[in-house]
């Protein structure tokens, strides 16, 4: 007990720094078991659920926490993967090995396919991240998904602070944040009417860090580019870019091999790499412990655009 | 700093533990400065986040002597929200200390006060409200007391802003501290042993006892808000004290033929699990160990009684779990049981009622009328349900209840309902999740109220033990 004095009262409060600390849950488990929680709940109280994959880490983290809450049974939904065509193919590689190994069927939403068929334009700017919301809600609508879990996190961006874990989404796919339903307690209200679906966030109180410590803990393996390797690399917006065949530097810029890693895996025409010598897991956790800039700040060109861009993104449809 | 020092720190301040609170108050109280200030000076604000500020905060001539960031832009997150320079909705900040993660909500105060209030209060360890000292304790402060005695959070600390603008007066502090103490009695906030009630001097602008305690209030000898923050007991840690195991089943796990194949190729036998059967879930209170005798709740069947055989997670068996952990849990019989139910320890739960008397906190701009028909969602059991009547409204101002037949957007009432099954209901001054449960619009599924179990009239709590 620790005993705090003011001149009108004395507050006795039970200090949780004395008390033997073994005894309580550390913040990984909590909020793990938050996760599976909602994963479970999710599972129970849809008819159809289905989750976002792309072998980013939140993906990959969000995977592992479905095979736990079901274990030792098989995640019962389906992988929906939106490919925007410009992938890292070690991720394509990761992805397909991911689902071969746990059984699960792969849905995937092309966006070539859309621009193709003219459905969808090129941007100017060459990204096609924001392109990736009009083949996403037609893979929720084809496949008549009612919930679609994603890895998204608060900590991420400021539109994304103020979305529900829970998040429901009207027929053309919109996120509506001046009218979200209050979420009350540990109890999720995932009611929708036909042609609406839910979002859910089982992770969206963790942060950057809470998920590396979580993937080295739990040892779970990530693509190969979330790790310091050589690359070559030219300098665009501040950000180091990758050589491939649909980022080309300009005649201007300079091709130079790094030692680099990727903080976030997207689109590879809009996603940057960071100088970082650090090769293993517990080499990242150091790492982004002490980084000053946030991930999407220091590797997403697209969240450059405007201060609410992710907002507007999300309006949209977008994950 | 070196990699090898962070590393070694970073061992050894592991594991940390999670803390949830949030805070109440409006623009005008300094709240969002407070926020910013918690982020700003515990080093959660990156480089770029505070970039953006600082040039935002430079375009629209913030600064002069004070140094130049407007903190509580760190916190607005919506175009609305910065455009009208109002925070709209709850928003959820991340930080952490060498002892403890913290996830905060911050509400805002003057839109849908309760309704915001409520939402970050229902899941928060403590709730942290803000006075500006120039001001004192105003209407909206007895309301958001009132909302928190309702809700029951453990720990309430009431911070006593801008002391600076008050040039560090200790009989200011102390004036305020005493009209504090005061509603905190008519309301019974401390003084049951349910809540504990701080007062804290800060100056969220300049950081006096945020973060570090100031030298400019010496007459105050309590500890700074963070300290503060970082020692409280989070409530999970109260619930899992709790003698009374409390388990809501989500779902039941019987994979049959359709064994998970990582777990089969990492050497699962396969003929062992070919039967398994568990019971999934989240411990809402209490703990349970292998061998506990338990009571099965499940409408239609009086309780039945089994023991605990087995306590999974994923691939890991337990000898004990306690709240708030999601684990499996397999029993010696044979029983039916499916989502909904609840498992217990033997001998705790009460006789399971269709009669519901509740306080509910309205949250949607649609009223409530007796005679309406609506959805309860207690635990992971849905059910419909009649608004038999409204017994009356709170007033949060003089904190008496007037008579009333309906309840509208940010009203506190209580009414009676009568539910199409009976639930394992519990006080919610007591169980704080089993206690708990939503109203909800079977028209368009929109969320209408918290609603907080109540005894019924002129129950005593020990009588209606039966099992």
């Amino acid at each position: 007990m620790s005993t705090y004095t003011t001149e009108e009262s004395t507050v006795e409060v039970a200090a949780a720094v004395d008390a033997p600390s073994a005894e309580r849950l550390s913040s990984l488990d909590t909020l793990e078991s938050e996760a599976i929680h909602i994963i479970r709940e999710v599972v129970a109280e849809f008819e159809k659920p289905a989750l976002l994959f792309s072998g980013g880490k939140d993906s990959v983290v969000m995977l592992h926490l479905a095979t736990k809450a079901f274990w030792p049974g098989k995640v019962p939904f389906p992988v929906l993967h939106v490919d925007t065509g410009h992938n890292f193919p070690e991720v394509i590689d990761f992805r397909d090995r991911t689902v071969e190994r746990l059984g699960l069927k792969l849905v995937v939403g092309s966006v070539q396919e859309f621009i193709d068929r003219g459905e969808l334009a090129e941007r100017a700017d060459g990204t096609r991240n924001p392109l990736q919301t009009v083949p996403l809600l037609d893979a929720i609508q084809r496949n008549k998904f009612d919930a679609v879990f994603g890895g998204g996190r608060r900590d991420e961006d400021k539109a994304r602070a103020k979305e529900r874990i829970l998040s429901l989404r009207d027929e053309f796919g919109q996120w509506d944040p001046r009218n979200q339903r209050p979420e009350l307690w540990n109890l999720y209200n995932g009611r929708h009417t036909v042609g609406q679906h839910v979002r859910a966030f089982p992770i969206s109180n963790w942060t950057e860090l809470d998920i590396w410590r979580y993937i080295e803990r739990e040892n779970i393996e990530l693509p190969g580019l979330y790790y310091a390797h050589e690359r070559e690399v030219f300098a665009r917006d501040g950000m180091w870019r990758a050589v491939g065949e649909v980022s080309q530097p300009l005649p201007h810029e300079d091709v130079i091999t790094k030692l680099v890693r990727y903080r976030t895996v997207g689109d590879m025409s809009c996603t940057g790499a960071v100088e970082s010598d650090a090769r293993t897991v517990a080499d990242v956790v150091v790492e982004v412990a002490a980084s000053t800039l946030t991930e999407r700040g220091a590797t997403r060109a697209d969240d450059r655009i405007s201060e609410a861009a992710m907002e507007d993104r999300k309006k949209d449809g977008y994950f | 700093m070196s990699t090898e020092t962070l590393a070694a720190g970073l061992e050894t301040a592991l594991p940390t533990t999670l803390f949830r609170f949030a805070t109440a108050g409006s623009v005008d109280d300094g709240k969002s400065t407070l926020v910013g200030r918690l982020l700003h000076d515990s080093k959660a604000i990156l480089a770029d986040t505070l970039d953006a500020v600082a040039r935002t905060s430079a375009d629209r001539g913030f600064g002069g002597e004070k140094g130049g960031i407007d903190l509580a832009l760190l916190t607005d997150g919506l175009r609305a929200e910065r455009e009208q320079g109002i925070t709209i909705d709850v928003a959820y900040r991340y930080f952490a200390t060498d002892r403890r993660s913290f996830i905060l909500a911050d509400c805002p105060g003057h839109v849908q006060y309760t309704k915001n209030t409520v939402t970050g209060a229902s899941t928060a360890d403590a709730v942290v409200v803000l006075i500006d000292a120039r001001k004192g304790v105003l209407e909206q402060t007895r309301r958001h007391l009132s909302v928190l005695q309702l809700l029951r959070v453990a720990h309430v600390i009431v911070a006593v802003n801008k002391i600076d603008l008050v040039d560090f007066s200790e009989q200011v502090f102390r004036d305020i501290e005493t009209d504090v103490q005061k509603v905190a009695r008519e309301l019974g906030l401390g003084s049951d042993g349910v809540a504990d009630l701080l007062v804290v001097p800060v100056s969220a602008l300049d950081g006096d006892n945020v973060v570090d305690r100031s030298e400019r209030t010496p007459w105050y000898t309590g500890p700074a808000l963070l300290e503060v923050l970082e020692t409280l007991p989070a409530a999970d840690e109260l619930e899992a004290e709790l003698e009374s195991f409390r388990f809501p089943v989500q779902l039941v796990i019987r994979p049959q033929g359709a064994l998970a194949p990582d777990a089969v190729a990492a050497g699962l036998d396969v003929e062992a699990y070919r039967d398994y059967r568990a019971y999934a879930g989240q411990i809402t209170e209490g703990s349970v160990k292998v061998g506990d005798e338990v009571s099965v709740i499940s409408p239609g069947h009086e309780p039945r009684t089994t023991t605990v055989v087995g306590i999974d997670f994923a691939g890991q068996s337990l000898d004990e779990a306690a709240a708030p952990q999601s684990v499996a849990v397999r029993l010696a019989d044979e029983i039916d049981i499916a989502r909904g139910d609840t498992i217990a320890a033997a001998g705790t739960v009460r006789e399971s009622t269709a009669d519901l008397y509740a306080s509910l906190a309205w949250l949607s701009p649609k009223p409530l009328r007796e005679g309406q028909k609506v959805l309860v969602k207690h635990g992971t059991r849905t059910v419909q349900a009649l608004v038999r009547n409204v017994t009356g409204k709170l007033d949060l101002a003089t904190f008496n209840v007037e008579p009333a037949s309906n309840l509208e957007l940010n009203d506190i009432g209580h009414a009676q309902l009568r539910l199409s099954a009976p639930l394992p209901l519990e006080n919610y001054l007591h169980h704080r999740r089993t206690g708990a449960f939503l109203v909800i619009d079977p028209i368009d599924g929109n969320t209408l109220a918290a609603g907080l179990v109540k005894d019924h009239p002129g129950d005593h709590e020990d009588e209606r033990y039966v099992i």
